[in-house]
This record gives structure tokens, sequence and C-alpha cells, in this order.
């Protein structure tokens, strides 16, 4: 039973580790300027646990075969790690702990290279506001201004989701307000993400971002995408009964076709 | 005396209040006419629904906001007009007010219906929606209904105007207009409303509209008559 209970382990540790590194089970393809740095972080990641998981999985199955102990057998006498129980515990903390340290610290100087760097100056500025259980997102419109926001005007009814006042503000009148987000192709992207009612996520898997929304501030998130296409953005914080059915389109257009997107856009708002 | 003379008026009018009605020619006077606006009213805008591509395909042509509807001849649509005073006990409405979640807009977008009256709430979609009457005189609920969902029967208690949005969809809006009259009517695409089965007498008449606000109009029926009675609503663009 022992020698079964080691290749049942052996196997499914292979099995598993194939798969990740064959890749079946794996992210979209990147479309980001940033999304190699995360893909090659999220690989280093993968490699090194990865390794110890098979070399620990292995070490269990090798040693549950060569101390099997059967019917009949004489019972063996068990040899303990030098030192006793508390040395191995120890040695396995520091052992695990200083990898993670080391994932942690590498990963957080990549995460801080896409997250806490300033979006570039030319970067078309796009307003984000996150409700239950919609995304919906803002354009400065021909003025190149944003009207100000006030949360006590906010009215779904009247699809004035970002709480405008164009009747007292004028750079509020020519605002584009849509729930599909709409891009040029290689051109940074600025955001600025508002949470109306509770926690939301931005997540993209394609664009390699997860930014999370909180009620209350108002968070930059900035990036450029590389590819044309449509692309789902999804919440992936659970915010109420109509989480699972919370989620916009990413239409990433060429200039041309994004400017004339934009402009059709300004003729109806 | 008096008190028994009350007592038999009160008896006769509820027995009148048991016989059915006529649905499509009521005795008495009638009050038709037609609501327009004058101003700039705001600009329908475009609904995006493409996170849910079943009520994508079920539109060719893309669906614009309902709050203010008007037509050609400045009419408006989705006017509640509804006798205010005057009313002299009519038999309560009794059908079945039918209310549709269909392709991710509420239809009609403003139901007008009698307190106490029978209202009927169907999901005609593929997928789930989540009714929320904001009701600030009744009581409040929100209710879930999936795909398949056996429809929602209700009533309302008291008079209101109670905005309706669906928990899921924040694009979808609506009204019950709940009165005390069974006297109501709420306008078609021309604008136009009929109040019929009014015996004489004098009555304020009162036409109400989700954004362009209230007004209110005195006619007299003095046998069965149709007596006209046109609003014009004040529109602003925003």
């Amino acid at each position: 039973m022992g020698r079964l209970f080691a290749v049942v382990v052996t196997v499914i540790a292979l099995v598993s580790a194939a798969i990740f590194a064959l890749h079946v089970w794996w992210l979209p393809p990147d479309i980001s300027a940033h999304g190699s740095r995360i893909d090659r972080q999220l690989n280093e990641t993968m490699v090194t646990a990865g390794i110890l998981f098979v070399a620990a999985q292995l070490a269990l199955g090798l040693f549950v075969w060569r101390f099997d102990v059967r019917d009949g057998m004489p019972p063996r006498a068990v040899k303990t790690f030098p030192g006793g129980v508390t040395p191995l515990v120890v040695l396995a903390i520091l052992f695990v702990g200083i990898e993670i340290l080391v994932l942690t610290f590498v990963g957080s100087k990549v995460w801080a290279s896409v997250y806490q760097t300033p979006a570039p100056a030319e970067a078309l500025q796009i307003e984000v506001e996150a409700e239950q259980f919609a995304f919906y997102f803002r354009y400065a419109g021909p003025d190149g201004k944003f009207g100000t926001m006030h949360p006590d005007l906010m009215n779904d009814a009247t699809q004035n989701f970002f709480g405008l006042d164009p009747a007292n503000d004028t750079t509020a009148r020519d605002d584009i307000v849509v729930g599909t987000l709409v891009i040029p192709v290689n051109q940074p992207i600025d955001l600025r993400l508002h949470a109306k009612d509770v926690n939301h996520s931005f997540y993209v898997p394609e664009l390699r971002i997860q930014q999370d929304f909180v009620p209350g501030m108002v968070i930059p998130l900035h990036f450029t995408a590389t590819q044309t296409g449509k692309y789902e953005l999804v919440c992936t914080q659970l915010c109420g009964l109509g989480h699972y059915n919370m989620r916009a389109y990413i239409e990433v257009k060429t200039p041309a076709d994004f400017a004339q997107w934009l402009k059709a856009q300004a003729a109806t708002s | 005396m008096i008190a028994r003379f009350s007592a038999l008026v009160a008896l006769v009018a509820l027995a009148s209040g048991t016989t059915p009605r006529e649905p499509h020619r009521p005795a008495g006077g009638t009050i038709s006419g037609k609501v327009t606006f004058t101003g700039t009213p705001p600009k329908a805008k475009p609904i995006d629904m493409s996170k849910e591509p079943n009520c994508v395909t079920q539109h060719p042509t893309p669906v614009t906001t309902e709050d203010a509807v008007t037509g050609p001849g400045n009419s408006v649509r989705y006017v509640v007009v509804y006798i205010a005073a005057g009313d002299q006990g009519a038999a309560p409405a009794t059908d079945t007010v039918r209310y549709d979640q269909k392709g991710c807009q509420y239809i009609p977008h403003v139901a007008a219906m009698q307190v106490h009256q029978p209202l009927t709430i169907y999901n005609d979609d593929p997928h789930s929606h989540n009714i929320h009457p904001l009701a600030r005189v009744n009581a409040e609920w929100n209710k879930s209904q999936p795909k398949g969902a056996p429809p929602i029967r209700t009533a309302w208690d008291e008079p209101e105007f109670i905005a309706l949005k669906c928990n899921v969809h924040p694009w979808m809006h609506g009204y019950f207009a709940v009165l005390s009259t069974p006297h109501f009517a709420v306008t078609d695409s021309s604008g136009a409303f009929s109040l019929s089965g009014l015996p004489p007498g004098k009555y304020t008449v009162t036409a109400w509209h989700e954004r362009f606000g209230t007004q209110s109009l005195e006619v007299t029926i003095a046998g069965s008559e149709t007596k006209p009675a046109n609003f014009v609503l004040t529109a602003r663009p925003y």
C-alpha cells in the first residue's frame, strides 16, 4: 500500500508540473508594453517554486518507497534528523522563508516599475467609474477638460454615472461617457479609477494589469496596449450579488479608427 | 338620520364597486388630450449593453434612454395623467398589470396602476435580473429573477411614484406610478391620453413626468361628453 502511495504521489507531482511547464493552462498572450516583465517574473516564480515542489514530492515518494513496512516485516528503527525535530523545522522555515523573501524582493521591483511610476506626459487620460455591477469610462471631450464630479448628482436613470453638472459646469457638457473602454494602440493610457459603492477590481489578463478600486480613493493606473482587438475587463473583487456579471470590453483600435470613434462619440454626447 | 343616510350611501357605493367594469365603453364623460413640451429636452443617450451579449443581439439598433422620450409636434411619451381630485369612488381597477424585463429594458418604461391592483413582473430574458423598486412610502424590496423564474406577483398599498432599477444592469430604469384613482393613463408615442368613464363633476387632472415635473388642470364634466385637456410641460436640456 505504501509503495502504491509513493507511485501516486510521484505521478501527481510530475503531471501537475508538466501541465504548468508546457503552458497547458496559461495566461492569454500579452498585449502590453510592460507585460514581458510580469511574464518573466511569473516564470521565475513558477520555476523556482516548481523545482522545490517537484523535489519535495519526489523525495516524499522515494522515502515512502524505500522505507515501506509491509505485513510480516520486522519493525525498523526510525532514524531521526540530527538534533531532533526543532532544527529540522527551523531549517525548513529558513529555507522557504529565504525563497519567499527573494521572490518578493525581485517581484516588488517589477511591480513598482509598472504601478509606482508616473504615466508619460503624452498619455491619454480616461476616468473609470466602477459600480455594482458595471464599469463606465469618461473622456474629456473636444475641450480637453474633465467636468467636475459631484457624487450627489450621480444618477443611473439619466446615465449620469460620473455625477456631472452640465447645467452649471460648461466643461462637463462635452465629456464623453461610454460603457466600453476604447483606446488607441501603442499610446500610453492613463486611467483614474473611482469606485461609487464598494471595492471592485480592474483586471485585464491580456494587459497583465490588475488593480483594485477603493471607494474614496482616486487610483492612477497606466499602461500601453500593443495589439488591436477586443478584450474583456472583469471585476476580481467580490462586490455583491451581481459580481459574476460585472465586466466590460476593451477595444484597442488603430490611431485613425480611434480618432474616428472619438469624433462620432463627441457628436452624440 | 343623517348618519343612517350616509351609511346607506356607503352601502350603495360598496355594492356598485363590486359590479364588473367595462374597460372599452364605460359610461360617463371622457377627458382626452395631448402632452407636449416647450424648451429643449435632453438628448436621448445610447445605452451600451455590451456586458450582456444576449441583450445586444436583441437590439439590432442601439437602445436609447427613456427618461425623456419626445416625438413629432413636441409630444411627450410616458407621462402619467390621472384624476388627482374629484374622484367619486369608482370601481377599483382589478385587471392585472403586466410588467416585463426584456432585452435589458423595462417594458413599458412607465406603468401606472391603482393601489392594490395586481401587478405581475416577468423576466423574459435568458439571464438574471434583479428588480428593485426604490419605494419610500411603500415597503422597499428587491428580488432576483434568474432565467425561467416564475413571475413576481405583487401589489402596492399606498399611492407613490416609485423609481425602479435593476441591481444587475445599472442602465435599466423605470417607474411604477401607483395612484389612488382608477382613472389614469400613460401617454403614447404621440403624447395622447384619454380618461374615460367619468361621472359628471369637477375634476383636477394632473400630468406627471419623471423629468419635466407635474402640471394640473381643472376640467368639469357635465354628461357623456369628451372634454379636452392639453398639458405643456417645460423641458430643460440637463
